[in-house]
């Protein structure tokens, strides 16, 4: 969703007044980074608007995402102010929300595969990956599977893939997830509800 | 939540307990100081530990950790004693009145029905005596010997000053002090209400803490009300909508139970799992399960779900009765090594679950180990951690690399009920794409392997309807929130007798109320619960954003939506009279206009329970309309009862002879050590988090902002018992218990102070439980290797929040 951005960005024209100023010998850090920032509310003013919504605790904060419209890229997420339970604030987790995306260098970006007694991770492609975990299942499945239990009752559960997770991903990849773990006659459930 | 998070600044009194909520929520903590500086509410914080959220509260009062029951128990001793219950409320609203069964009885510690040997109970005595036509017998005096309200009084008539000081390690002055201020909230203007967190949860007695503050809830006429409520504040982004959805054991989506093997047909499941009343006066809401479950089974099987087949039914999995699959039973199982494969999606339980030790032994058992997120974590890479050799693991492990959450759309819902709708700002880096989409990807090529070649009951598989992609081939979450919602299957019409309306709708209409599901087969829907996030029409109400507050009390009714059917506040009609008249006129929830209820969206459209006739009372979930002060829902009891943790400091329960909570489940692998009042380890420890970390740290500890404000393990000892052992703040220490051991930094602090317990000094020490050794390599090791693998008797919440240890210098 798009929205209009509030007017108080449009405050500060005021970029460039320290920038002629290097040249006389005074130290312009802080002056450089006021100009950054500047170009940044510049940038942000510019920007596509995305709201989404906080990924840490449940209280359900309002996020704006400011997308740069030529790379696609999210350069900046701040409070959205219309949201009515944040106003626009945001705790230290959520106020540092930039570093989730792709920005930070530690996200995983391939398909990484361990093989049996291996020491290290290789690369793979998902139609590679999905072929063998589809494989791995059916096979696990197939062979643990419990039709009837020692009473003789019709009981149709795998008792030997468990499933983990996840209560940080939206309630429609939760939906399909429950759902799939019953198709397959899971019982080992669970996730950090619980713990 | 029974409220929402705006909400709490209506209270009056707000009692923060089982919870840290300055640092953990601080966004909520926002609207609980919003409470005291517009109403002048008073803040208590009740906490072993001094934190920032004590430092902005009235007063702190520090108990030991998993005494919790004891000081509420002495607080319904002290309502009763004194006559603070908001009597009209409590008469009228709850089962206080209901006659309880003469084979009933609580003897040392036990209720009536205890089946030692099987650690748990027959409940066939904790019923009520009825009538002729099966209405429960009522005293409306509440001076019956063995009516609710009498049994509670004799209940808790043990939990005396004296008798809860010495076990809590509170002064008397202390606990009069709480006990008087928040049991002046029982009038009719006046509202109490009590937040928590794991503090409560996490641990053996965790569901009765919350129950026992229920009790004191109804006693006090709070439930129901602007600024009342019970309100967990729950710890992860859609930790309600994936409670909701039931990635969980023992439920399906909407709450529905998990079938049990002798439950053989769906007329079986249904016939055990419908509550029935014979009270005109209960609307006994659940008597509708088989329109939800039945419309579960559409969604689930479309076409292929038919009245013949029980709508599917027998290819659900089903467990044995009584049988429970949580993770610590996972983790056991996988220890034992009958566990073969294992998903972790979004998860990191080498650092979260109990007892780390046994959990990444158990890891090594596995053949495979397919992993989904945004980060690698200690569970991914078990197989390279700390003491493990790689080249004796034999487990393929698959880690798939996932969008992060403001990389893909779709719906989170907040502790509060309200489910926001989130758009996609950009797209996730390289060959990362949204779990949704794994999810799919996954199950669509094993449904391949099953349609070639057969195998092991191959039906629920290949008849699941799974066509959630869009027209490019990708994950499309509106389409998956749709069904969740649930679409008319059928021409339908729908007739309102109440209201004389008559209103038609089309197959394919998406279900714009679960009051309009059937259990005919012509309504399909996910979960029943979210029947009505879509407009027949196909407007999307969770992506809401109106900001309008007609009430002025801030439910704001048109941003995002709330379950059930937008209501912002749950069993509201318990705010007002049974004439509908609101108890507190300035802050007038709901009302009854002798035509119809406007405010909030009211629980059912039914008039107040005055109308003899037509009127319903007001907490329409519960079989019996009322408030349930006494009920057979809970595994140790309908009263909770104080035991202490399976790890404490004493020796016997200051108050029977059941040392700890007769009901929970002991494991007993040769990893399960356990070490109560033992000279080894002396002293109660606790565990938490920080503002700056989440959870287990695998978010958070990839993030250099973060990890620079906290960045390694530490302990938190008090300043007299770092004294005894001479450890000065900074220096390193080793933790220990009978499981394991981490060594940390000591941080000396007066935030822990020694409790006398029973004549003896208690101390208590706590880690927080964010750090892993992956990364940062400093960081420390997870804080689980000292926690032991028990849970509660109910829910299986392991006990993170009190168990035994030692500290030494290293």
């Amino acid at each position: 969703m798009e929205i209009t951005r509030r007017g108080f960005l449009a405050l500060s024209g005021a970029l460039g007044s320290g920038v002629a100023l290097s040249s006389l010998g005074v130290d312009l850090g802080p002056a450089k980074a006021y100009a950054a920032e500047i170009n940044k509310m510049q940038r942000v003013m510019a920007a596509r608007q995305v709201t989404t919504v906080c990924c840490y605790c449940s209280v359900g904060c309002g996020l704006i995402c400011s997308v740069d419209r030529n790379t696609g890229k999210i350069f900046n997420i701040e409070g959205d102010p219309e949201h009515p339970i944040n106003e626009g604030s945001l705790c230290a987790k959520g106020a540092g929300f930039f570093d989730l995306t792709e920005a930070n260098k530690y996200r995983l970006r391939k398909v990484l595969y361990r093989a049996p007694m291996g020491d290290r991770w290789e690369e793979k492609t998902w139609d590679w990956a999905l072929e063998r975990i589809a494989r791995l299942v059916k096979d696990t499945r197939d062979k643990g599977f419990v039709t009837r239990n020692a009473r003789g009752e019709l009981v149709n559960r795998c008792e030997t893939i468990g499933h983990l997770g996840s209560s940080n991903v939206d309630n429609e990849e939760c939906w399909l997830m429950s759902v799939a773990c019953r198709s397959m006659g899971l019982v080992y459930i669970d996730h950090q509800a619980r713990v | 939540m029974s409220n929402h998070y705006i909400d709490l600044k209506n209270s009056d009194v707000i009692l923060i307990m089982g919870s840290n909520a300055a640092e953990h929520h601080p966004i909520a903590f926002k609207w609980i100081l919003r409470a005291k500086e517009q109403n002048g509410a008073r803040l208590i914080h009740v906490d072993p530990r001094y934190t920032r959220t004590s430092a902005r509260c009235d007063y702190h009062v520090p108990l030991r950790s998993g005494t919790d029951i004891a000081f509420l128990g002495g607080m319904i001793h002290y309502i009763l004693t004194n006559k603070k219950e908001f009597r009209e409320y409590v008469v009228n609203y709850t089962n206080a009145s209901f006659i309880v069964s003469e084979s009933f009885y609580f003897k040392d510690g036990l209720f009536s029905g205890y089946d030692a040997k099987g650690r748990k109970y027959r409940k066939d005595s904790w019923v009520f005596e009825k009538d002729a036509r099966g209405i429960p017998l009522r005293d409306m005096t509440l001076t019956h010997p063995r009516c609710v309200f009498q049994l509670l009084k004799k209940h808790y008539s043990r939990y005396t000053l004296e008798k809860v000081s010495s076990i809590t390690g509170v002064s008397k002055e202390d606990l009069t002090k709480v006990y008087s201020e928040y049991s002046a909230t029982g009038v009719k203007d006046k509202a109490g209400t009590e937040c928590y967190a794991l503090g409560w949860t996490h641990h053996t007695t965790g569901s009765q803490i919350i129950r026992t503050m229920s009790i004191i809830q109804l006693l006090l006429g709070n439930m129901g009300i602007c600024g009342g409520g019970v309100n967990a504040l729950r710890g992860e982004p859609n930790v309600q909508g994936s409670t909701d959805h039931a990635i969980l054991y023992n439920i399906l989506p909407g709450y529905l139970k998990m079938p049990a093997a002798s439950q053989a047909t769906l007329a079986q499941y249904l016939e055990k799992n419908t509550p029935k009343s014979s009270d005109p006066q209960s609307a006994n809401y659940y008597q509708n399960y088989p329109k939800f479950t039945v419309s579960f089974l559409k969604a689930l099987f479309g076409d292929k779900a038919t009245a013949e087949n029980g709508f599917g039914y027998s290819w659900l999995p089903k467990l044995d009765d009584g049988k429970a699959t949580s993770l610590m039973h996972l983790f056991d199982e996988m220890y034992k090594g009958k566990i073969k494969g294992l998903f972790a999606v979004g998860t990191d339980p080498a650092v979260s679950s109990p007892n780390t030790a046994k959990v990444r032994k158990a890891l090594e058992n596995l053949d495979w180990l397919v992993g989904e997120n945004i980060f690698d974590n200690e569970t991914y890479c078990f197989w390279k951690g700390p003491g493990v050799d790689p080249a004796k693991v034999k487990t393929e492990v698959f880690l798939l690399p996932a969008s992060a959450s403001m990389e893909k759309e779709g719906s989170q819902s907040n502790s509060g009920r309200w489910v926001q709708w989130k758009y996609k700002a950009a797209e996730a880096p390289d060959d990362a794409i949204p779990v949704g989409e794994i999810t799919i990807r996954i199950l669509e090529a094993v449904r391949a392997l099953y349609a070639k070649e057969g195998g092991a009951c191959p039906e629920p598989i290949l008849n699941l309807k799974w066509d959630y992609k869009d027209a490019k081939g990708r994950y499309d979450a509106l389409k998956v929130a749709k069904q969740i919602n649930g679409y008319f299957l059928r021409d339908t019409v729908i007739e309102d007798k109440a209201k004389g309306t008559r209103t038609e709708f089309k197959k394919g209409q998406l279900v714009p109320s679960f009051g309009m599901l059937g259990d005919d087969g012509s309504t399909s829907s996910g979960n029943w619960v979210m029947a009505g996030s879509f407009d027949a029409g196909g407007l999307n109400k969770m992506a809401k954003r109106g900001k309008d507050d007609p009430t002025g009390l801030g439910l704001y009714p048109n941003w995002s939506y709330a379950w059930p059917v937008n209501r912002r506040i749950i069993y509201n009609r318990a705010s007002c009279d049974i004439h509908g008249k609101p108890y507190n006129p300035k802050r007038k929830l709901l009302e009854w206009t002798g035509e119809a209820w406007v405010g909030d969206v009211p629980d059912g459209p039914w008039p107040p329970q005055a109308d003899r006739q037509r009127g319903k009372y007001p907490f329409i979930m519960k079989p019996d309309g009322l408030g349930a002060l006494f009920g057979p829902g809970m595994a140790e009891g309908p009263f909770p009862e104080h035991y202490e943790p399976l790890e404490g400091p004493l020796t016997k329960n200051p108050l029977s002879g059941q040392l700890i909570n007769p009901a929970i489940q002991i494991f007993s692998s040769d990893m399960d050590r356990v070490a109560n009042a033992d000279e080894k380890f002396p002293y109660v420890c606790t565990t938490y988090s920080c503002t700056e970390h989440w959870c287990s740290g695998a978010l958070t500890r990839w993030q250099a902002w973060l990890l620079e404000m906290q960045p390694e393990l530490y302990v938190e000892i008090g300043e007299p018992l770092a004294k005894e052992k001479g450890i000065e703040n900074g220096q390193r220490v080793r933790v220990s218990s009978a499981r394991g051991a981490v060594e940390c930094v000591a941080m000396v602090t007066k935030r822990f102070r020694p409790f006398q317990v029973e004549g003896k000094t208690v101390h208590q020490v706590g880690l927080p439980f964010n750090y892993g050794w992956l990364h940062p390599k400093d960081g420390g090791d997870s804080t689980n290797f000292l926690t032991p693998t028990v849970g509660d008797a109910n829910t299986f919440c392991p006990e993170y929040k009190a168990f035994m240890v030692n500290v030494t210098k290293l």
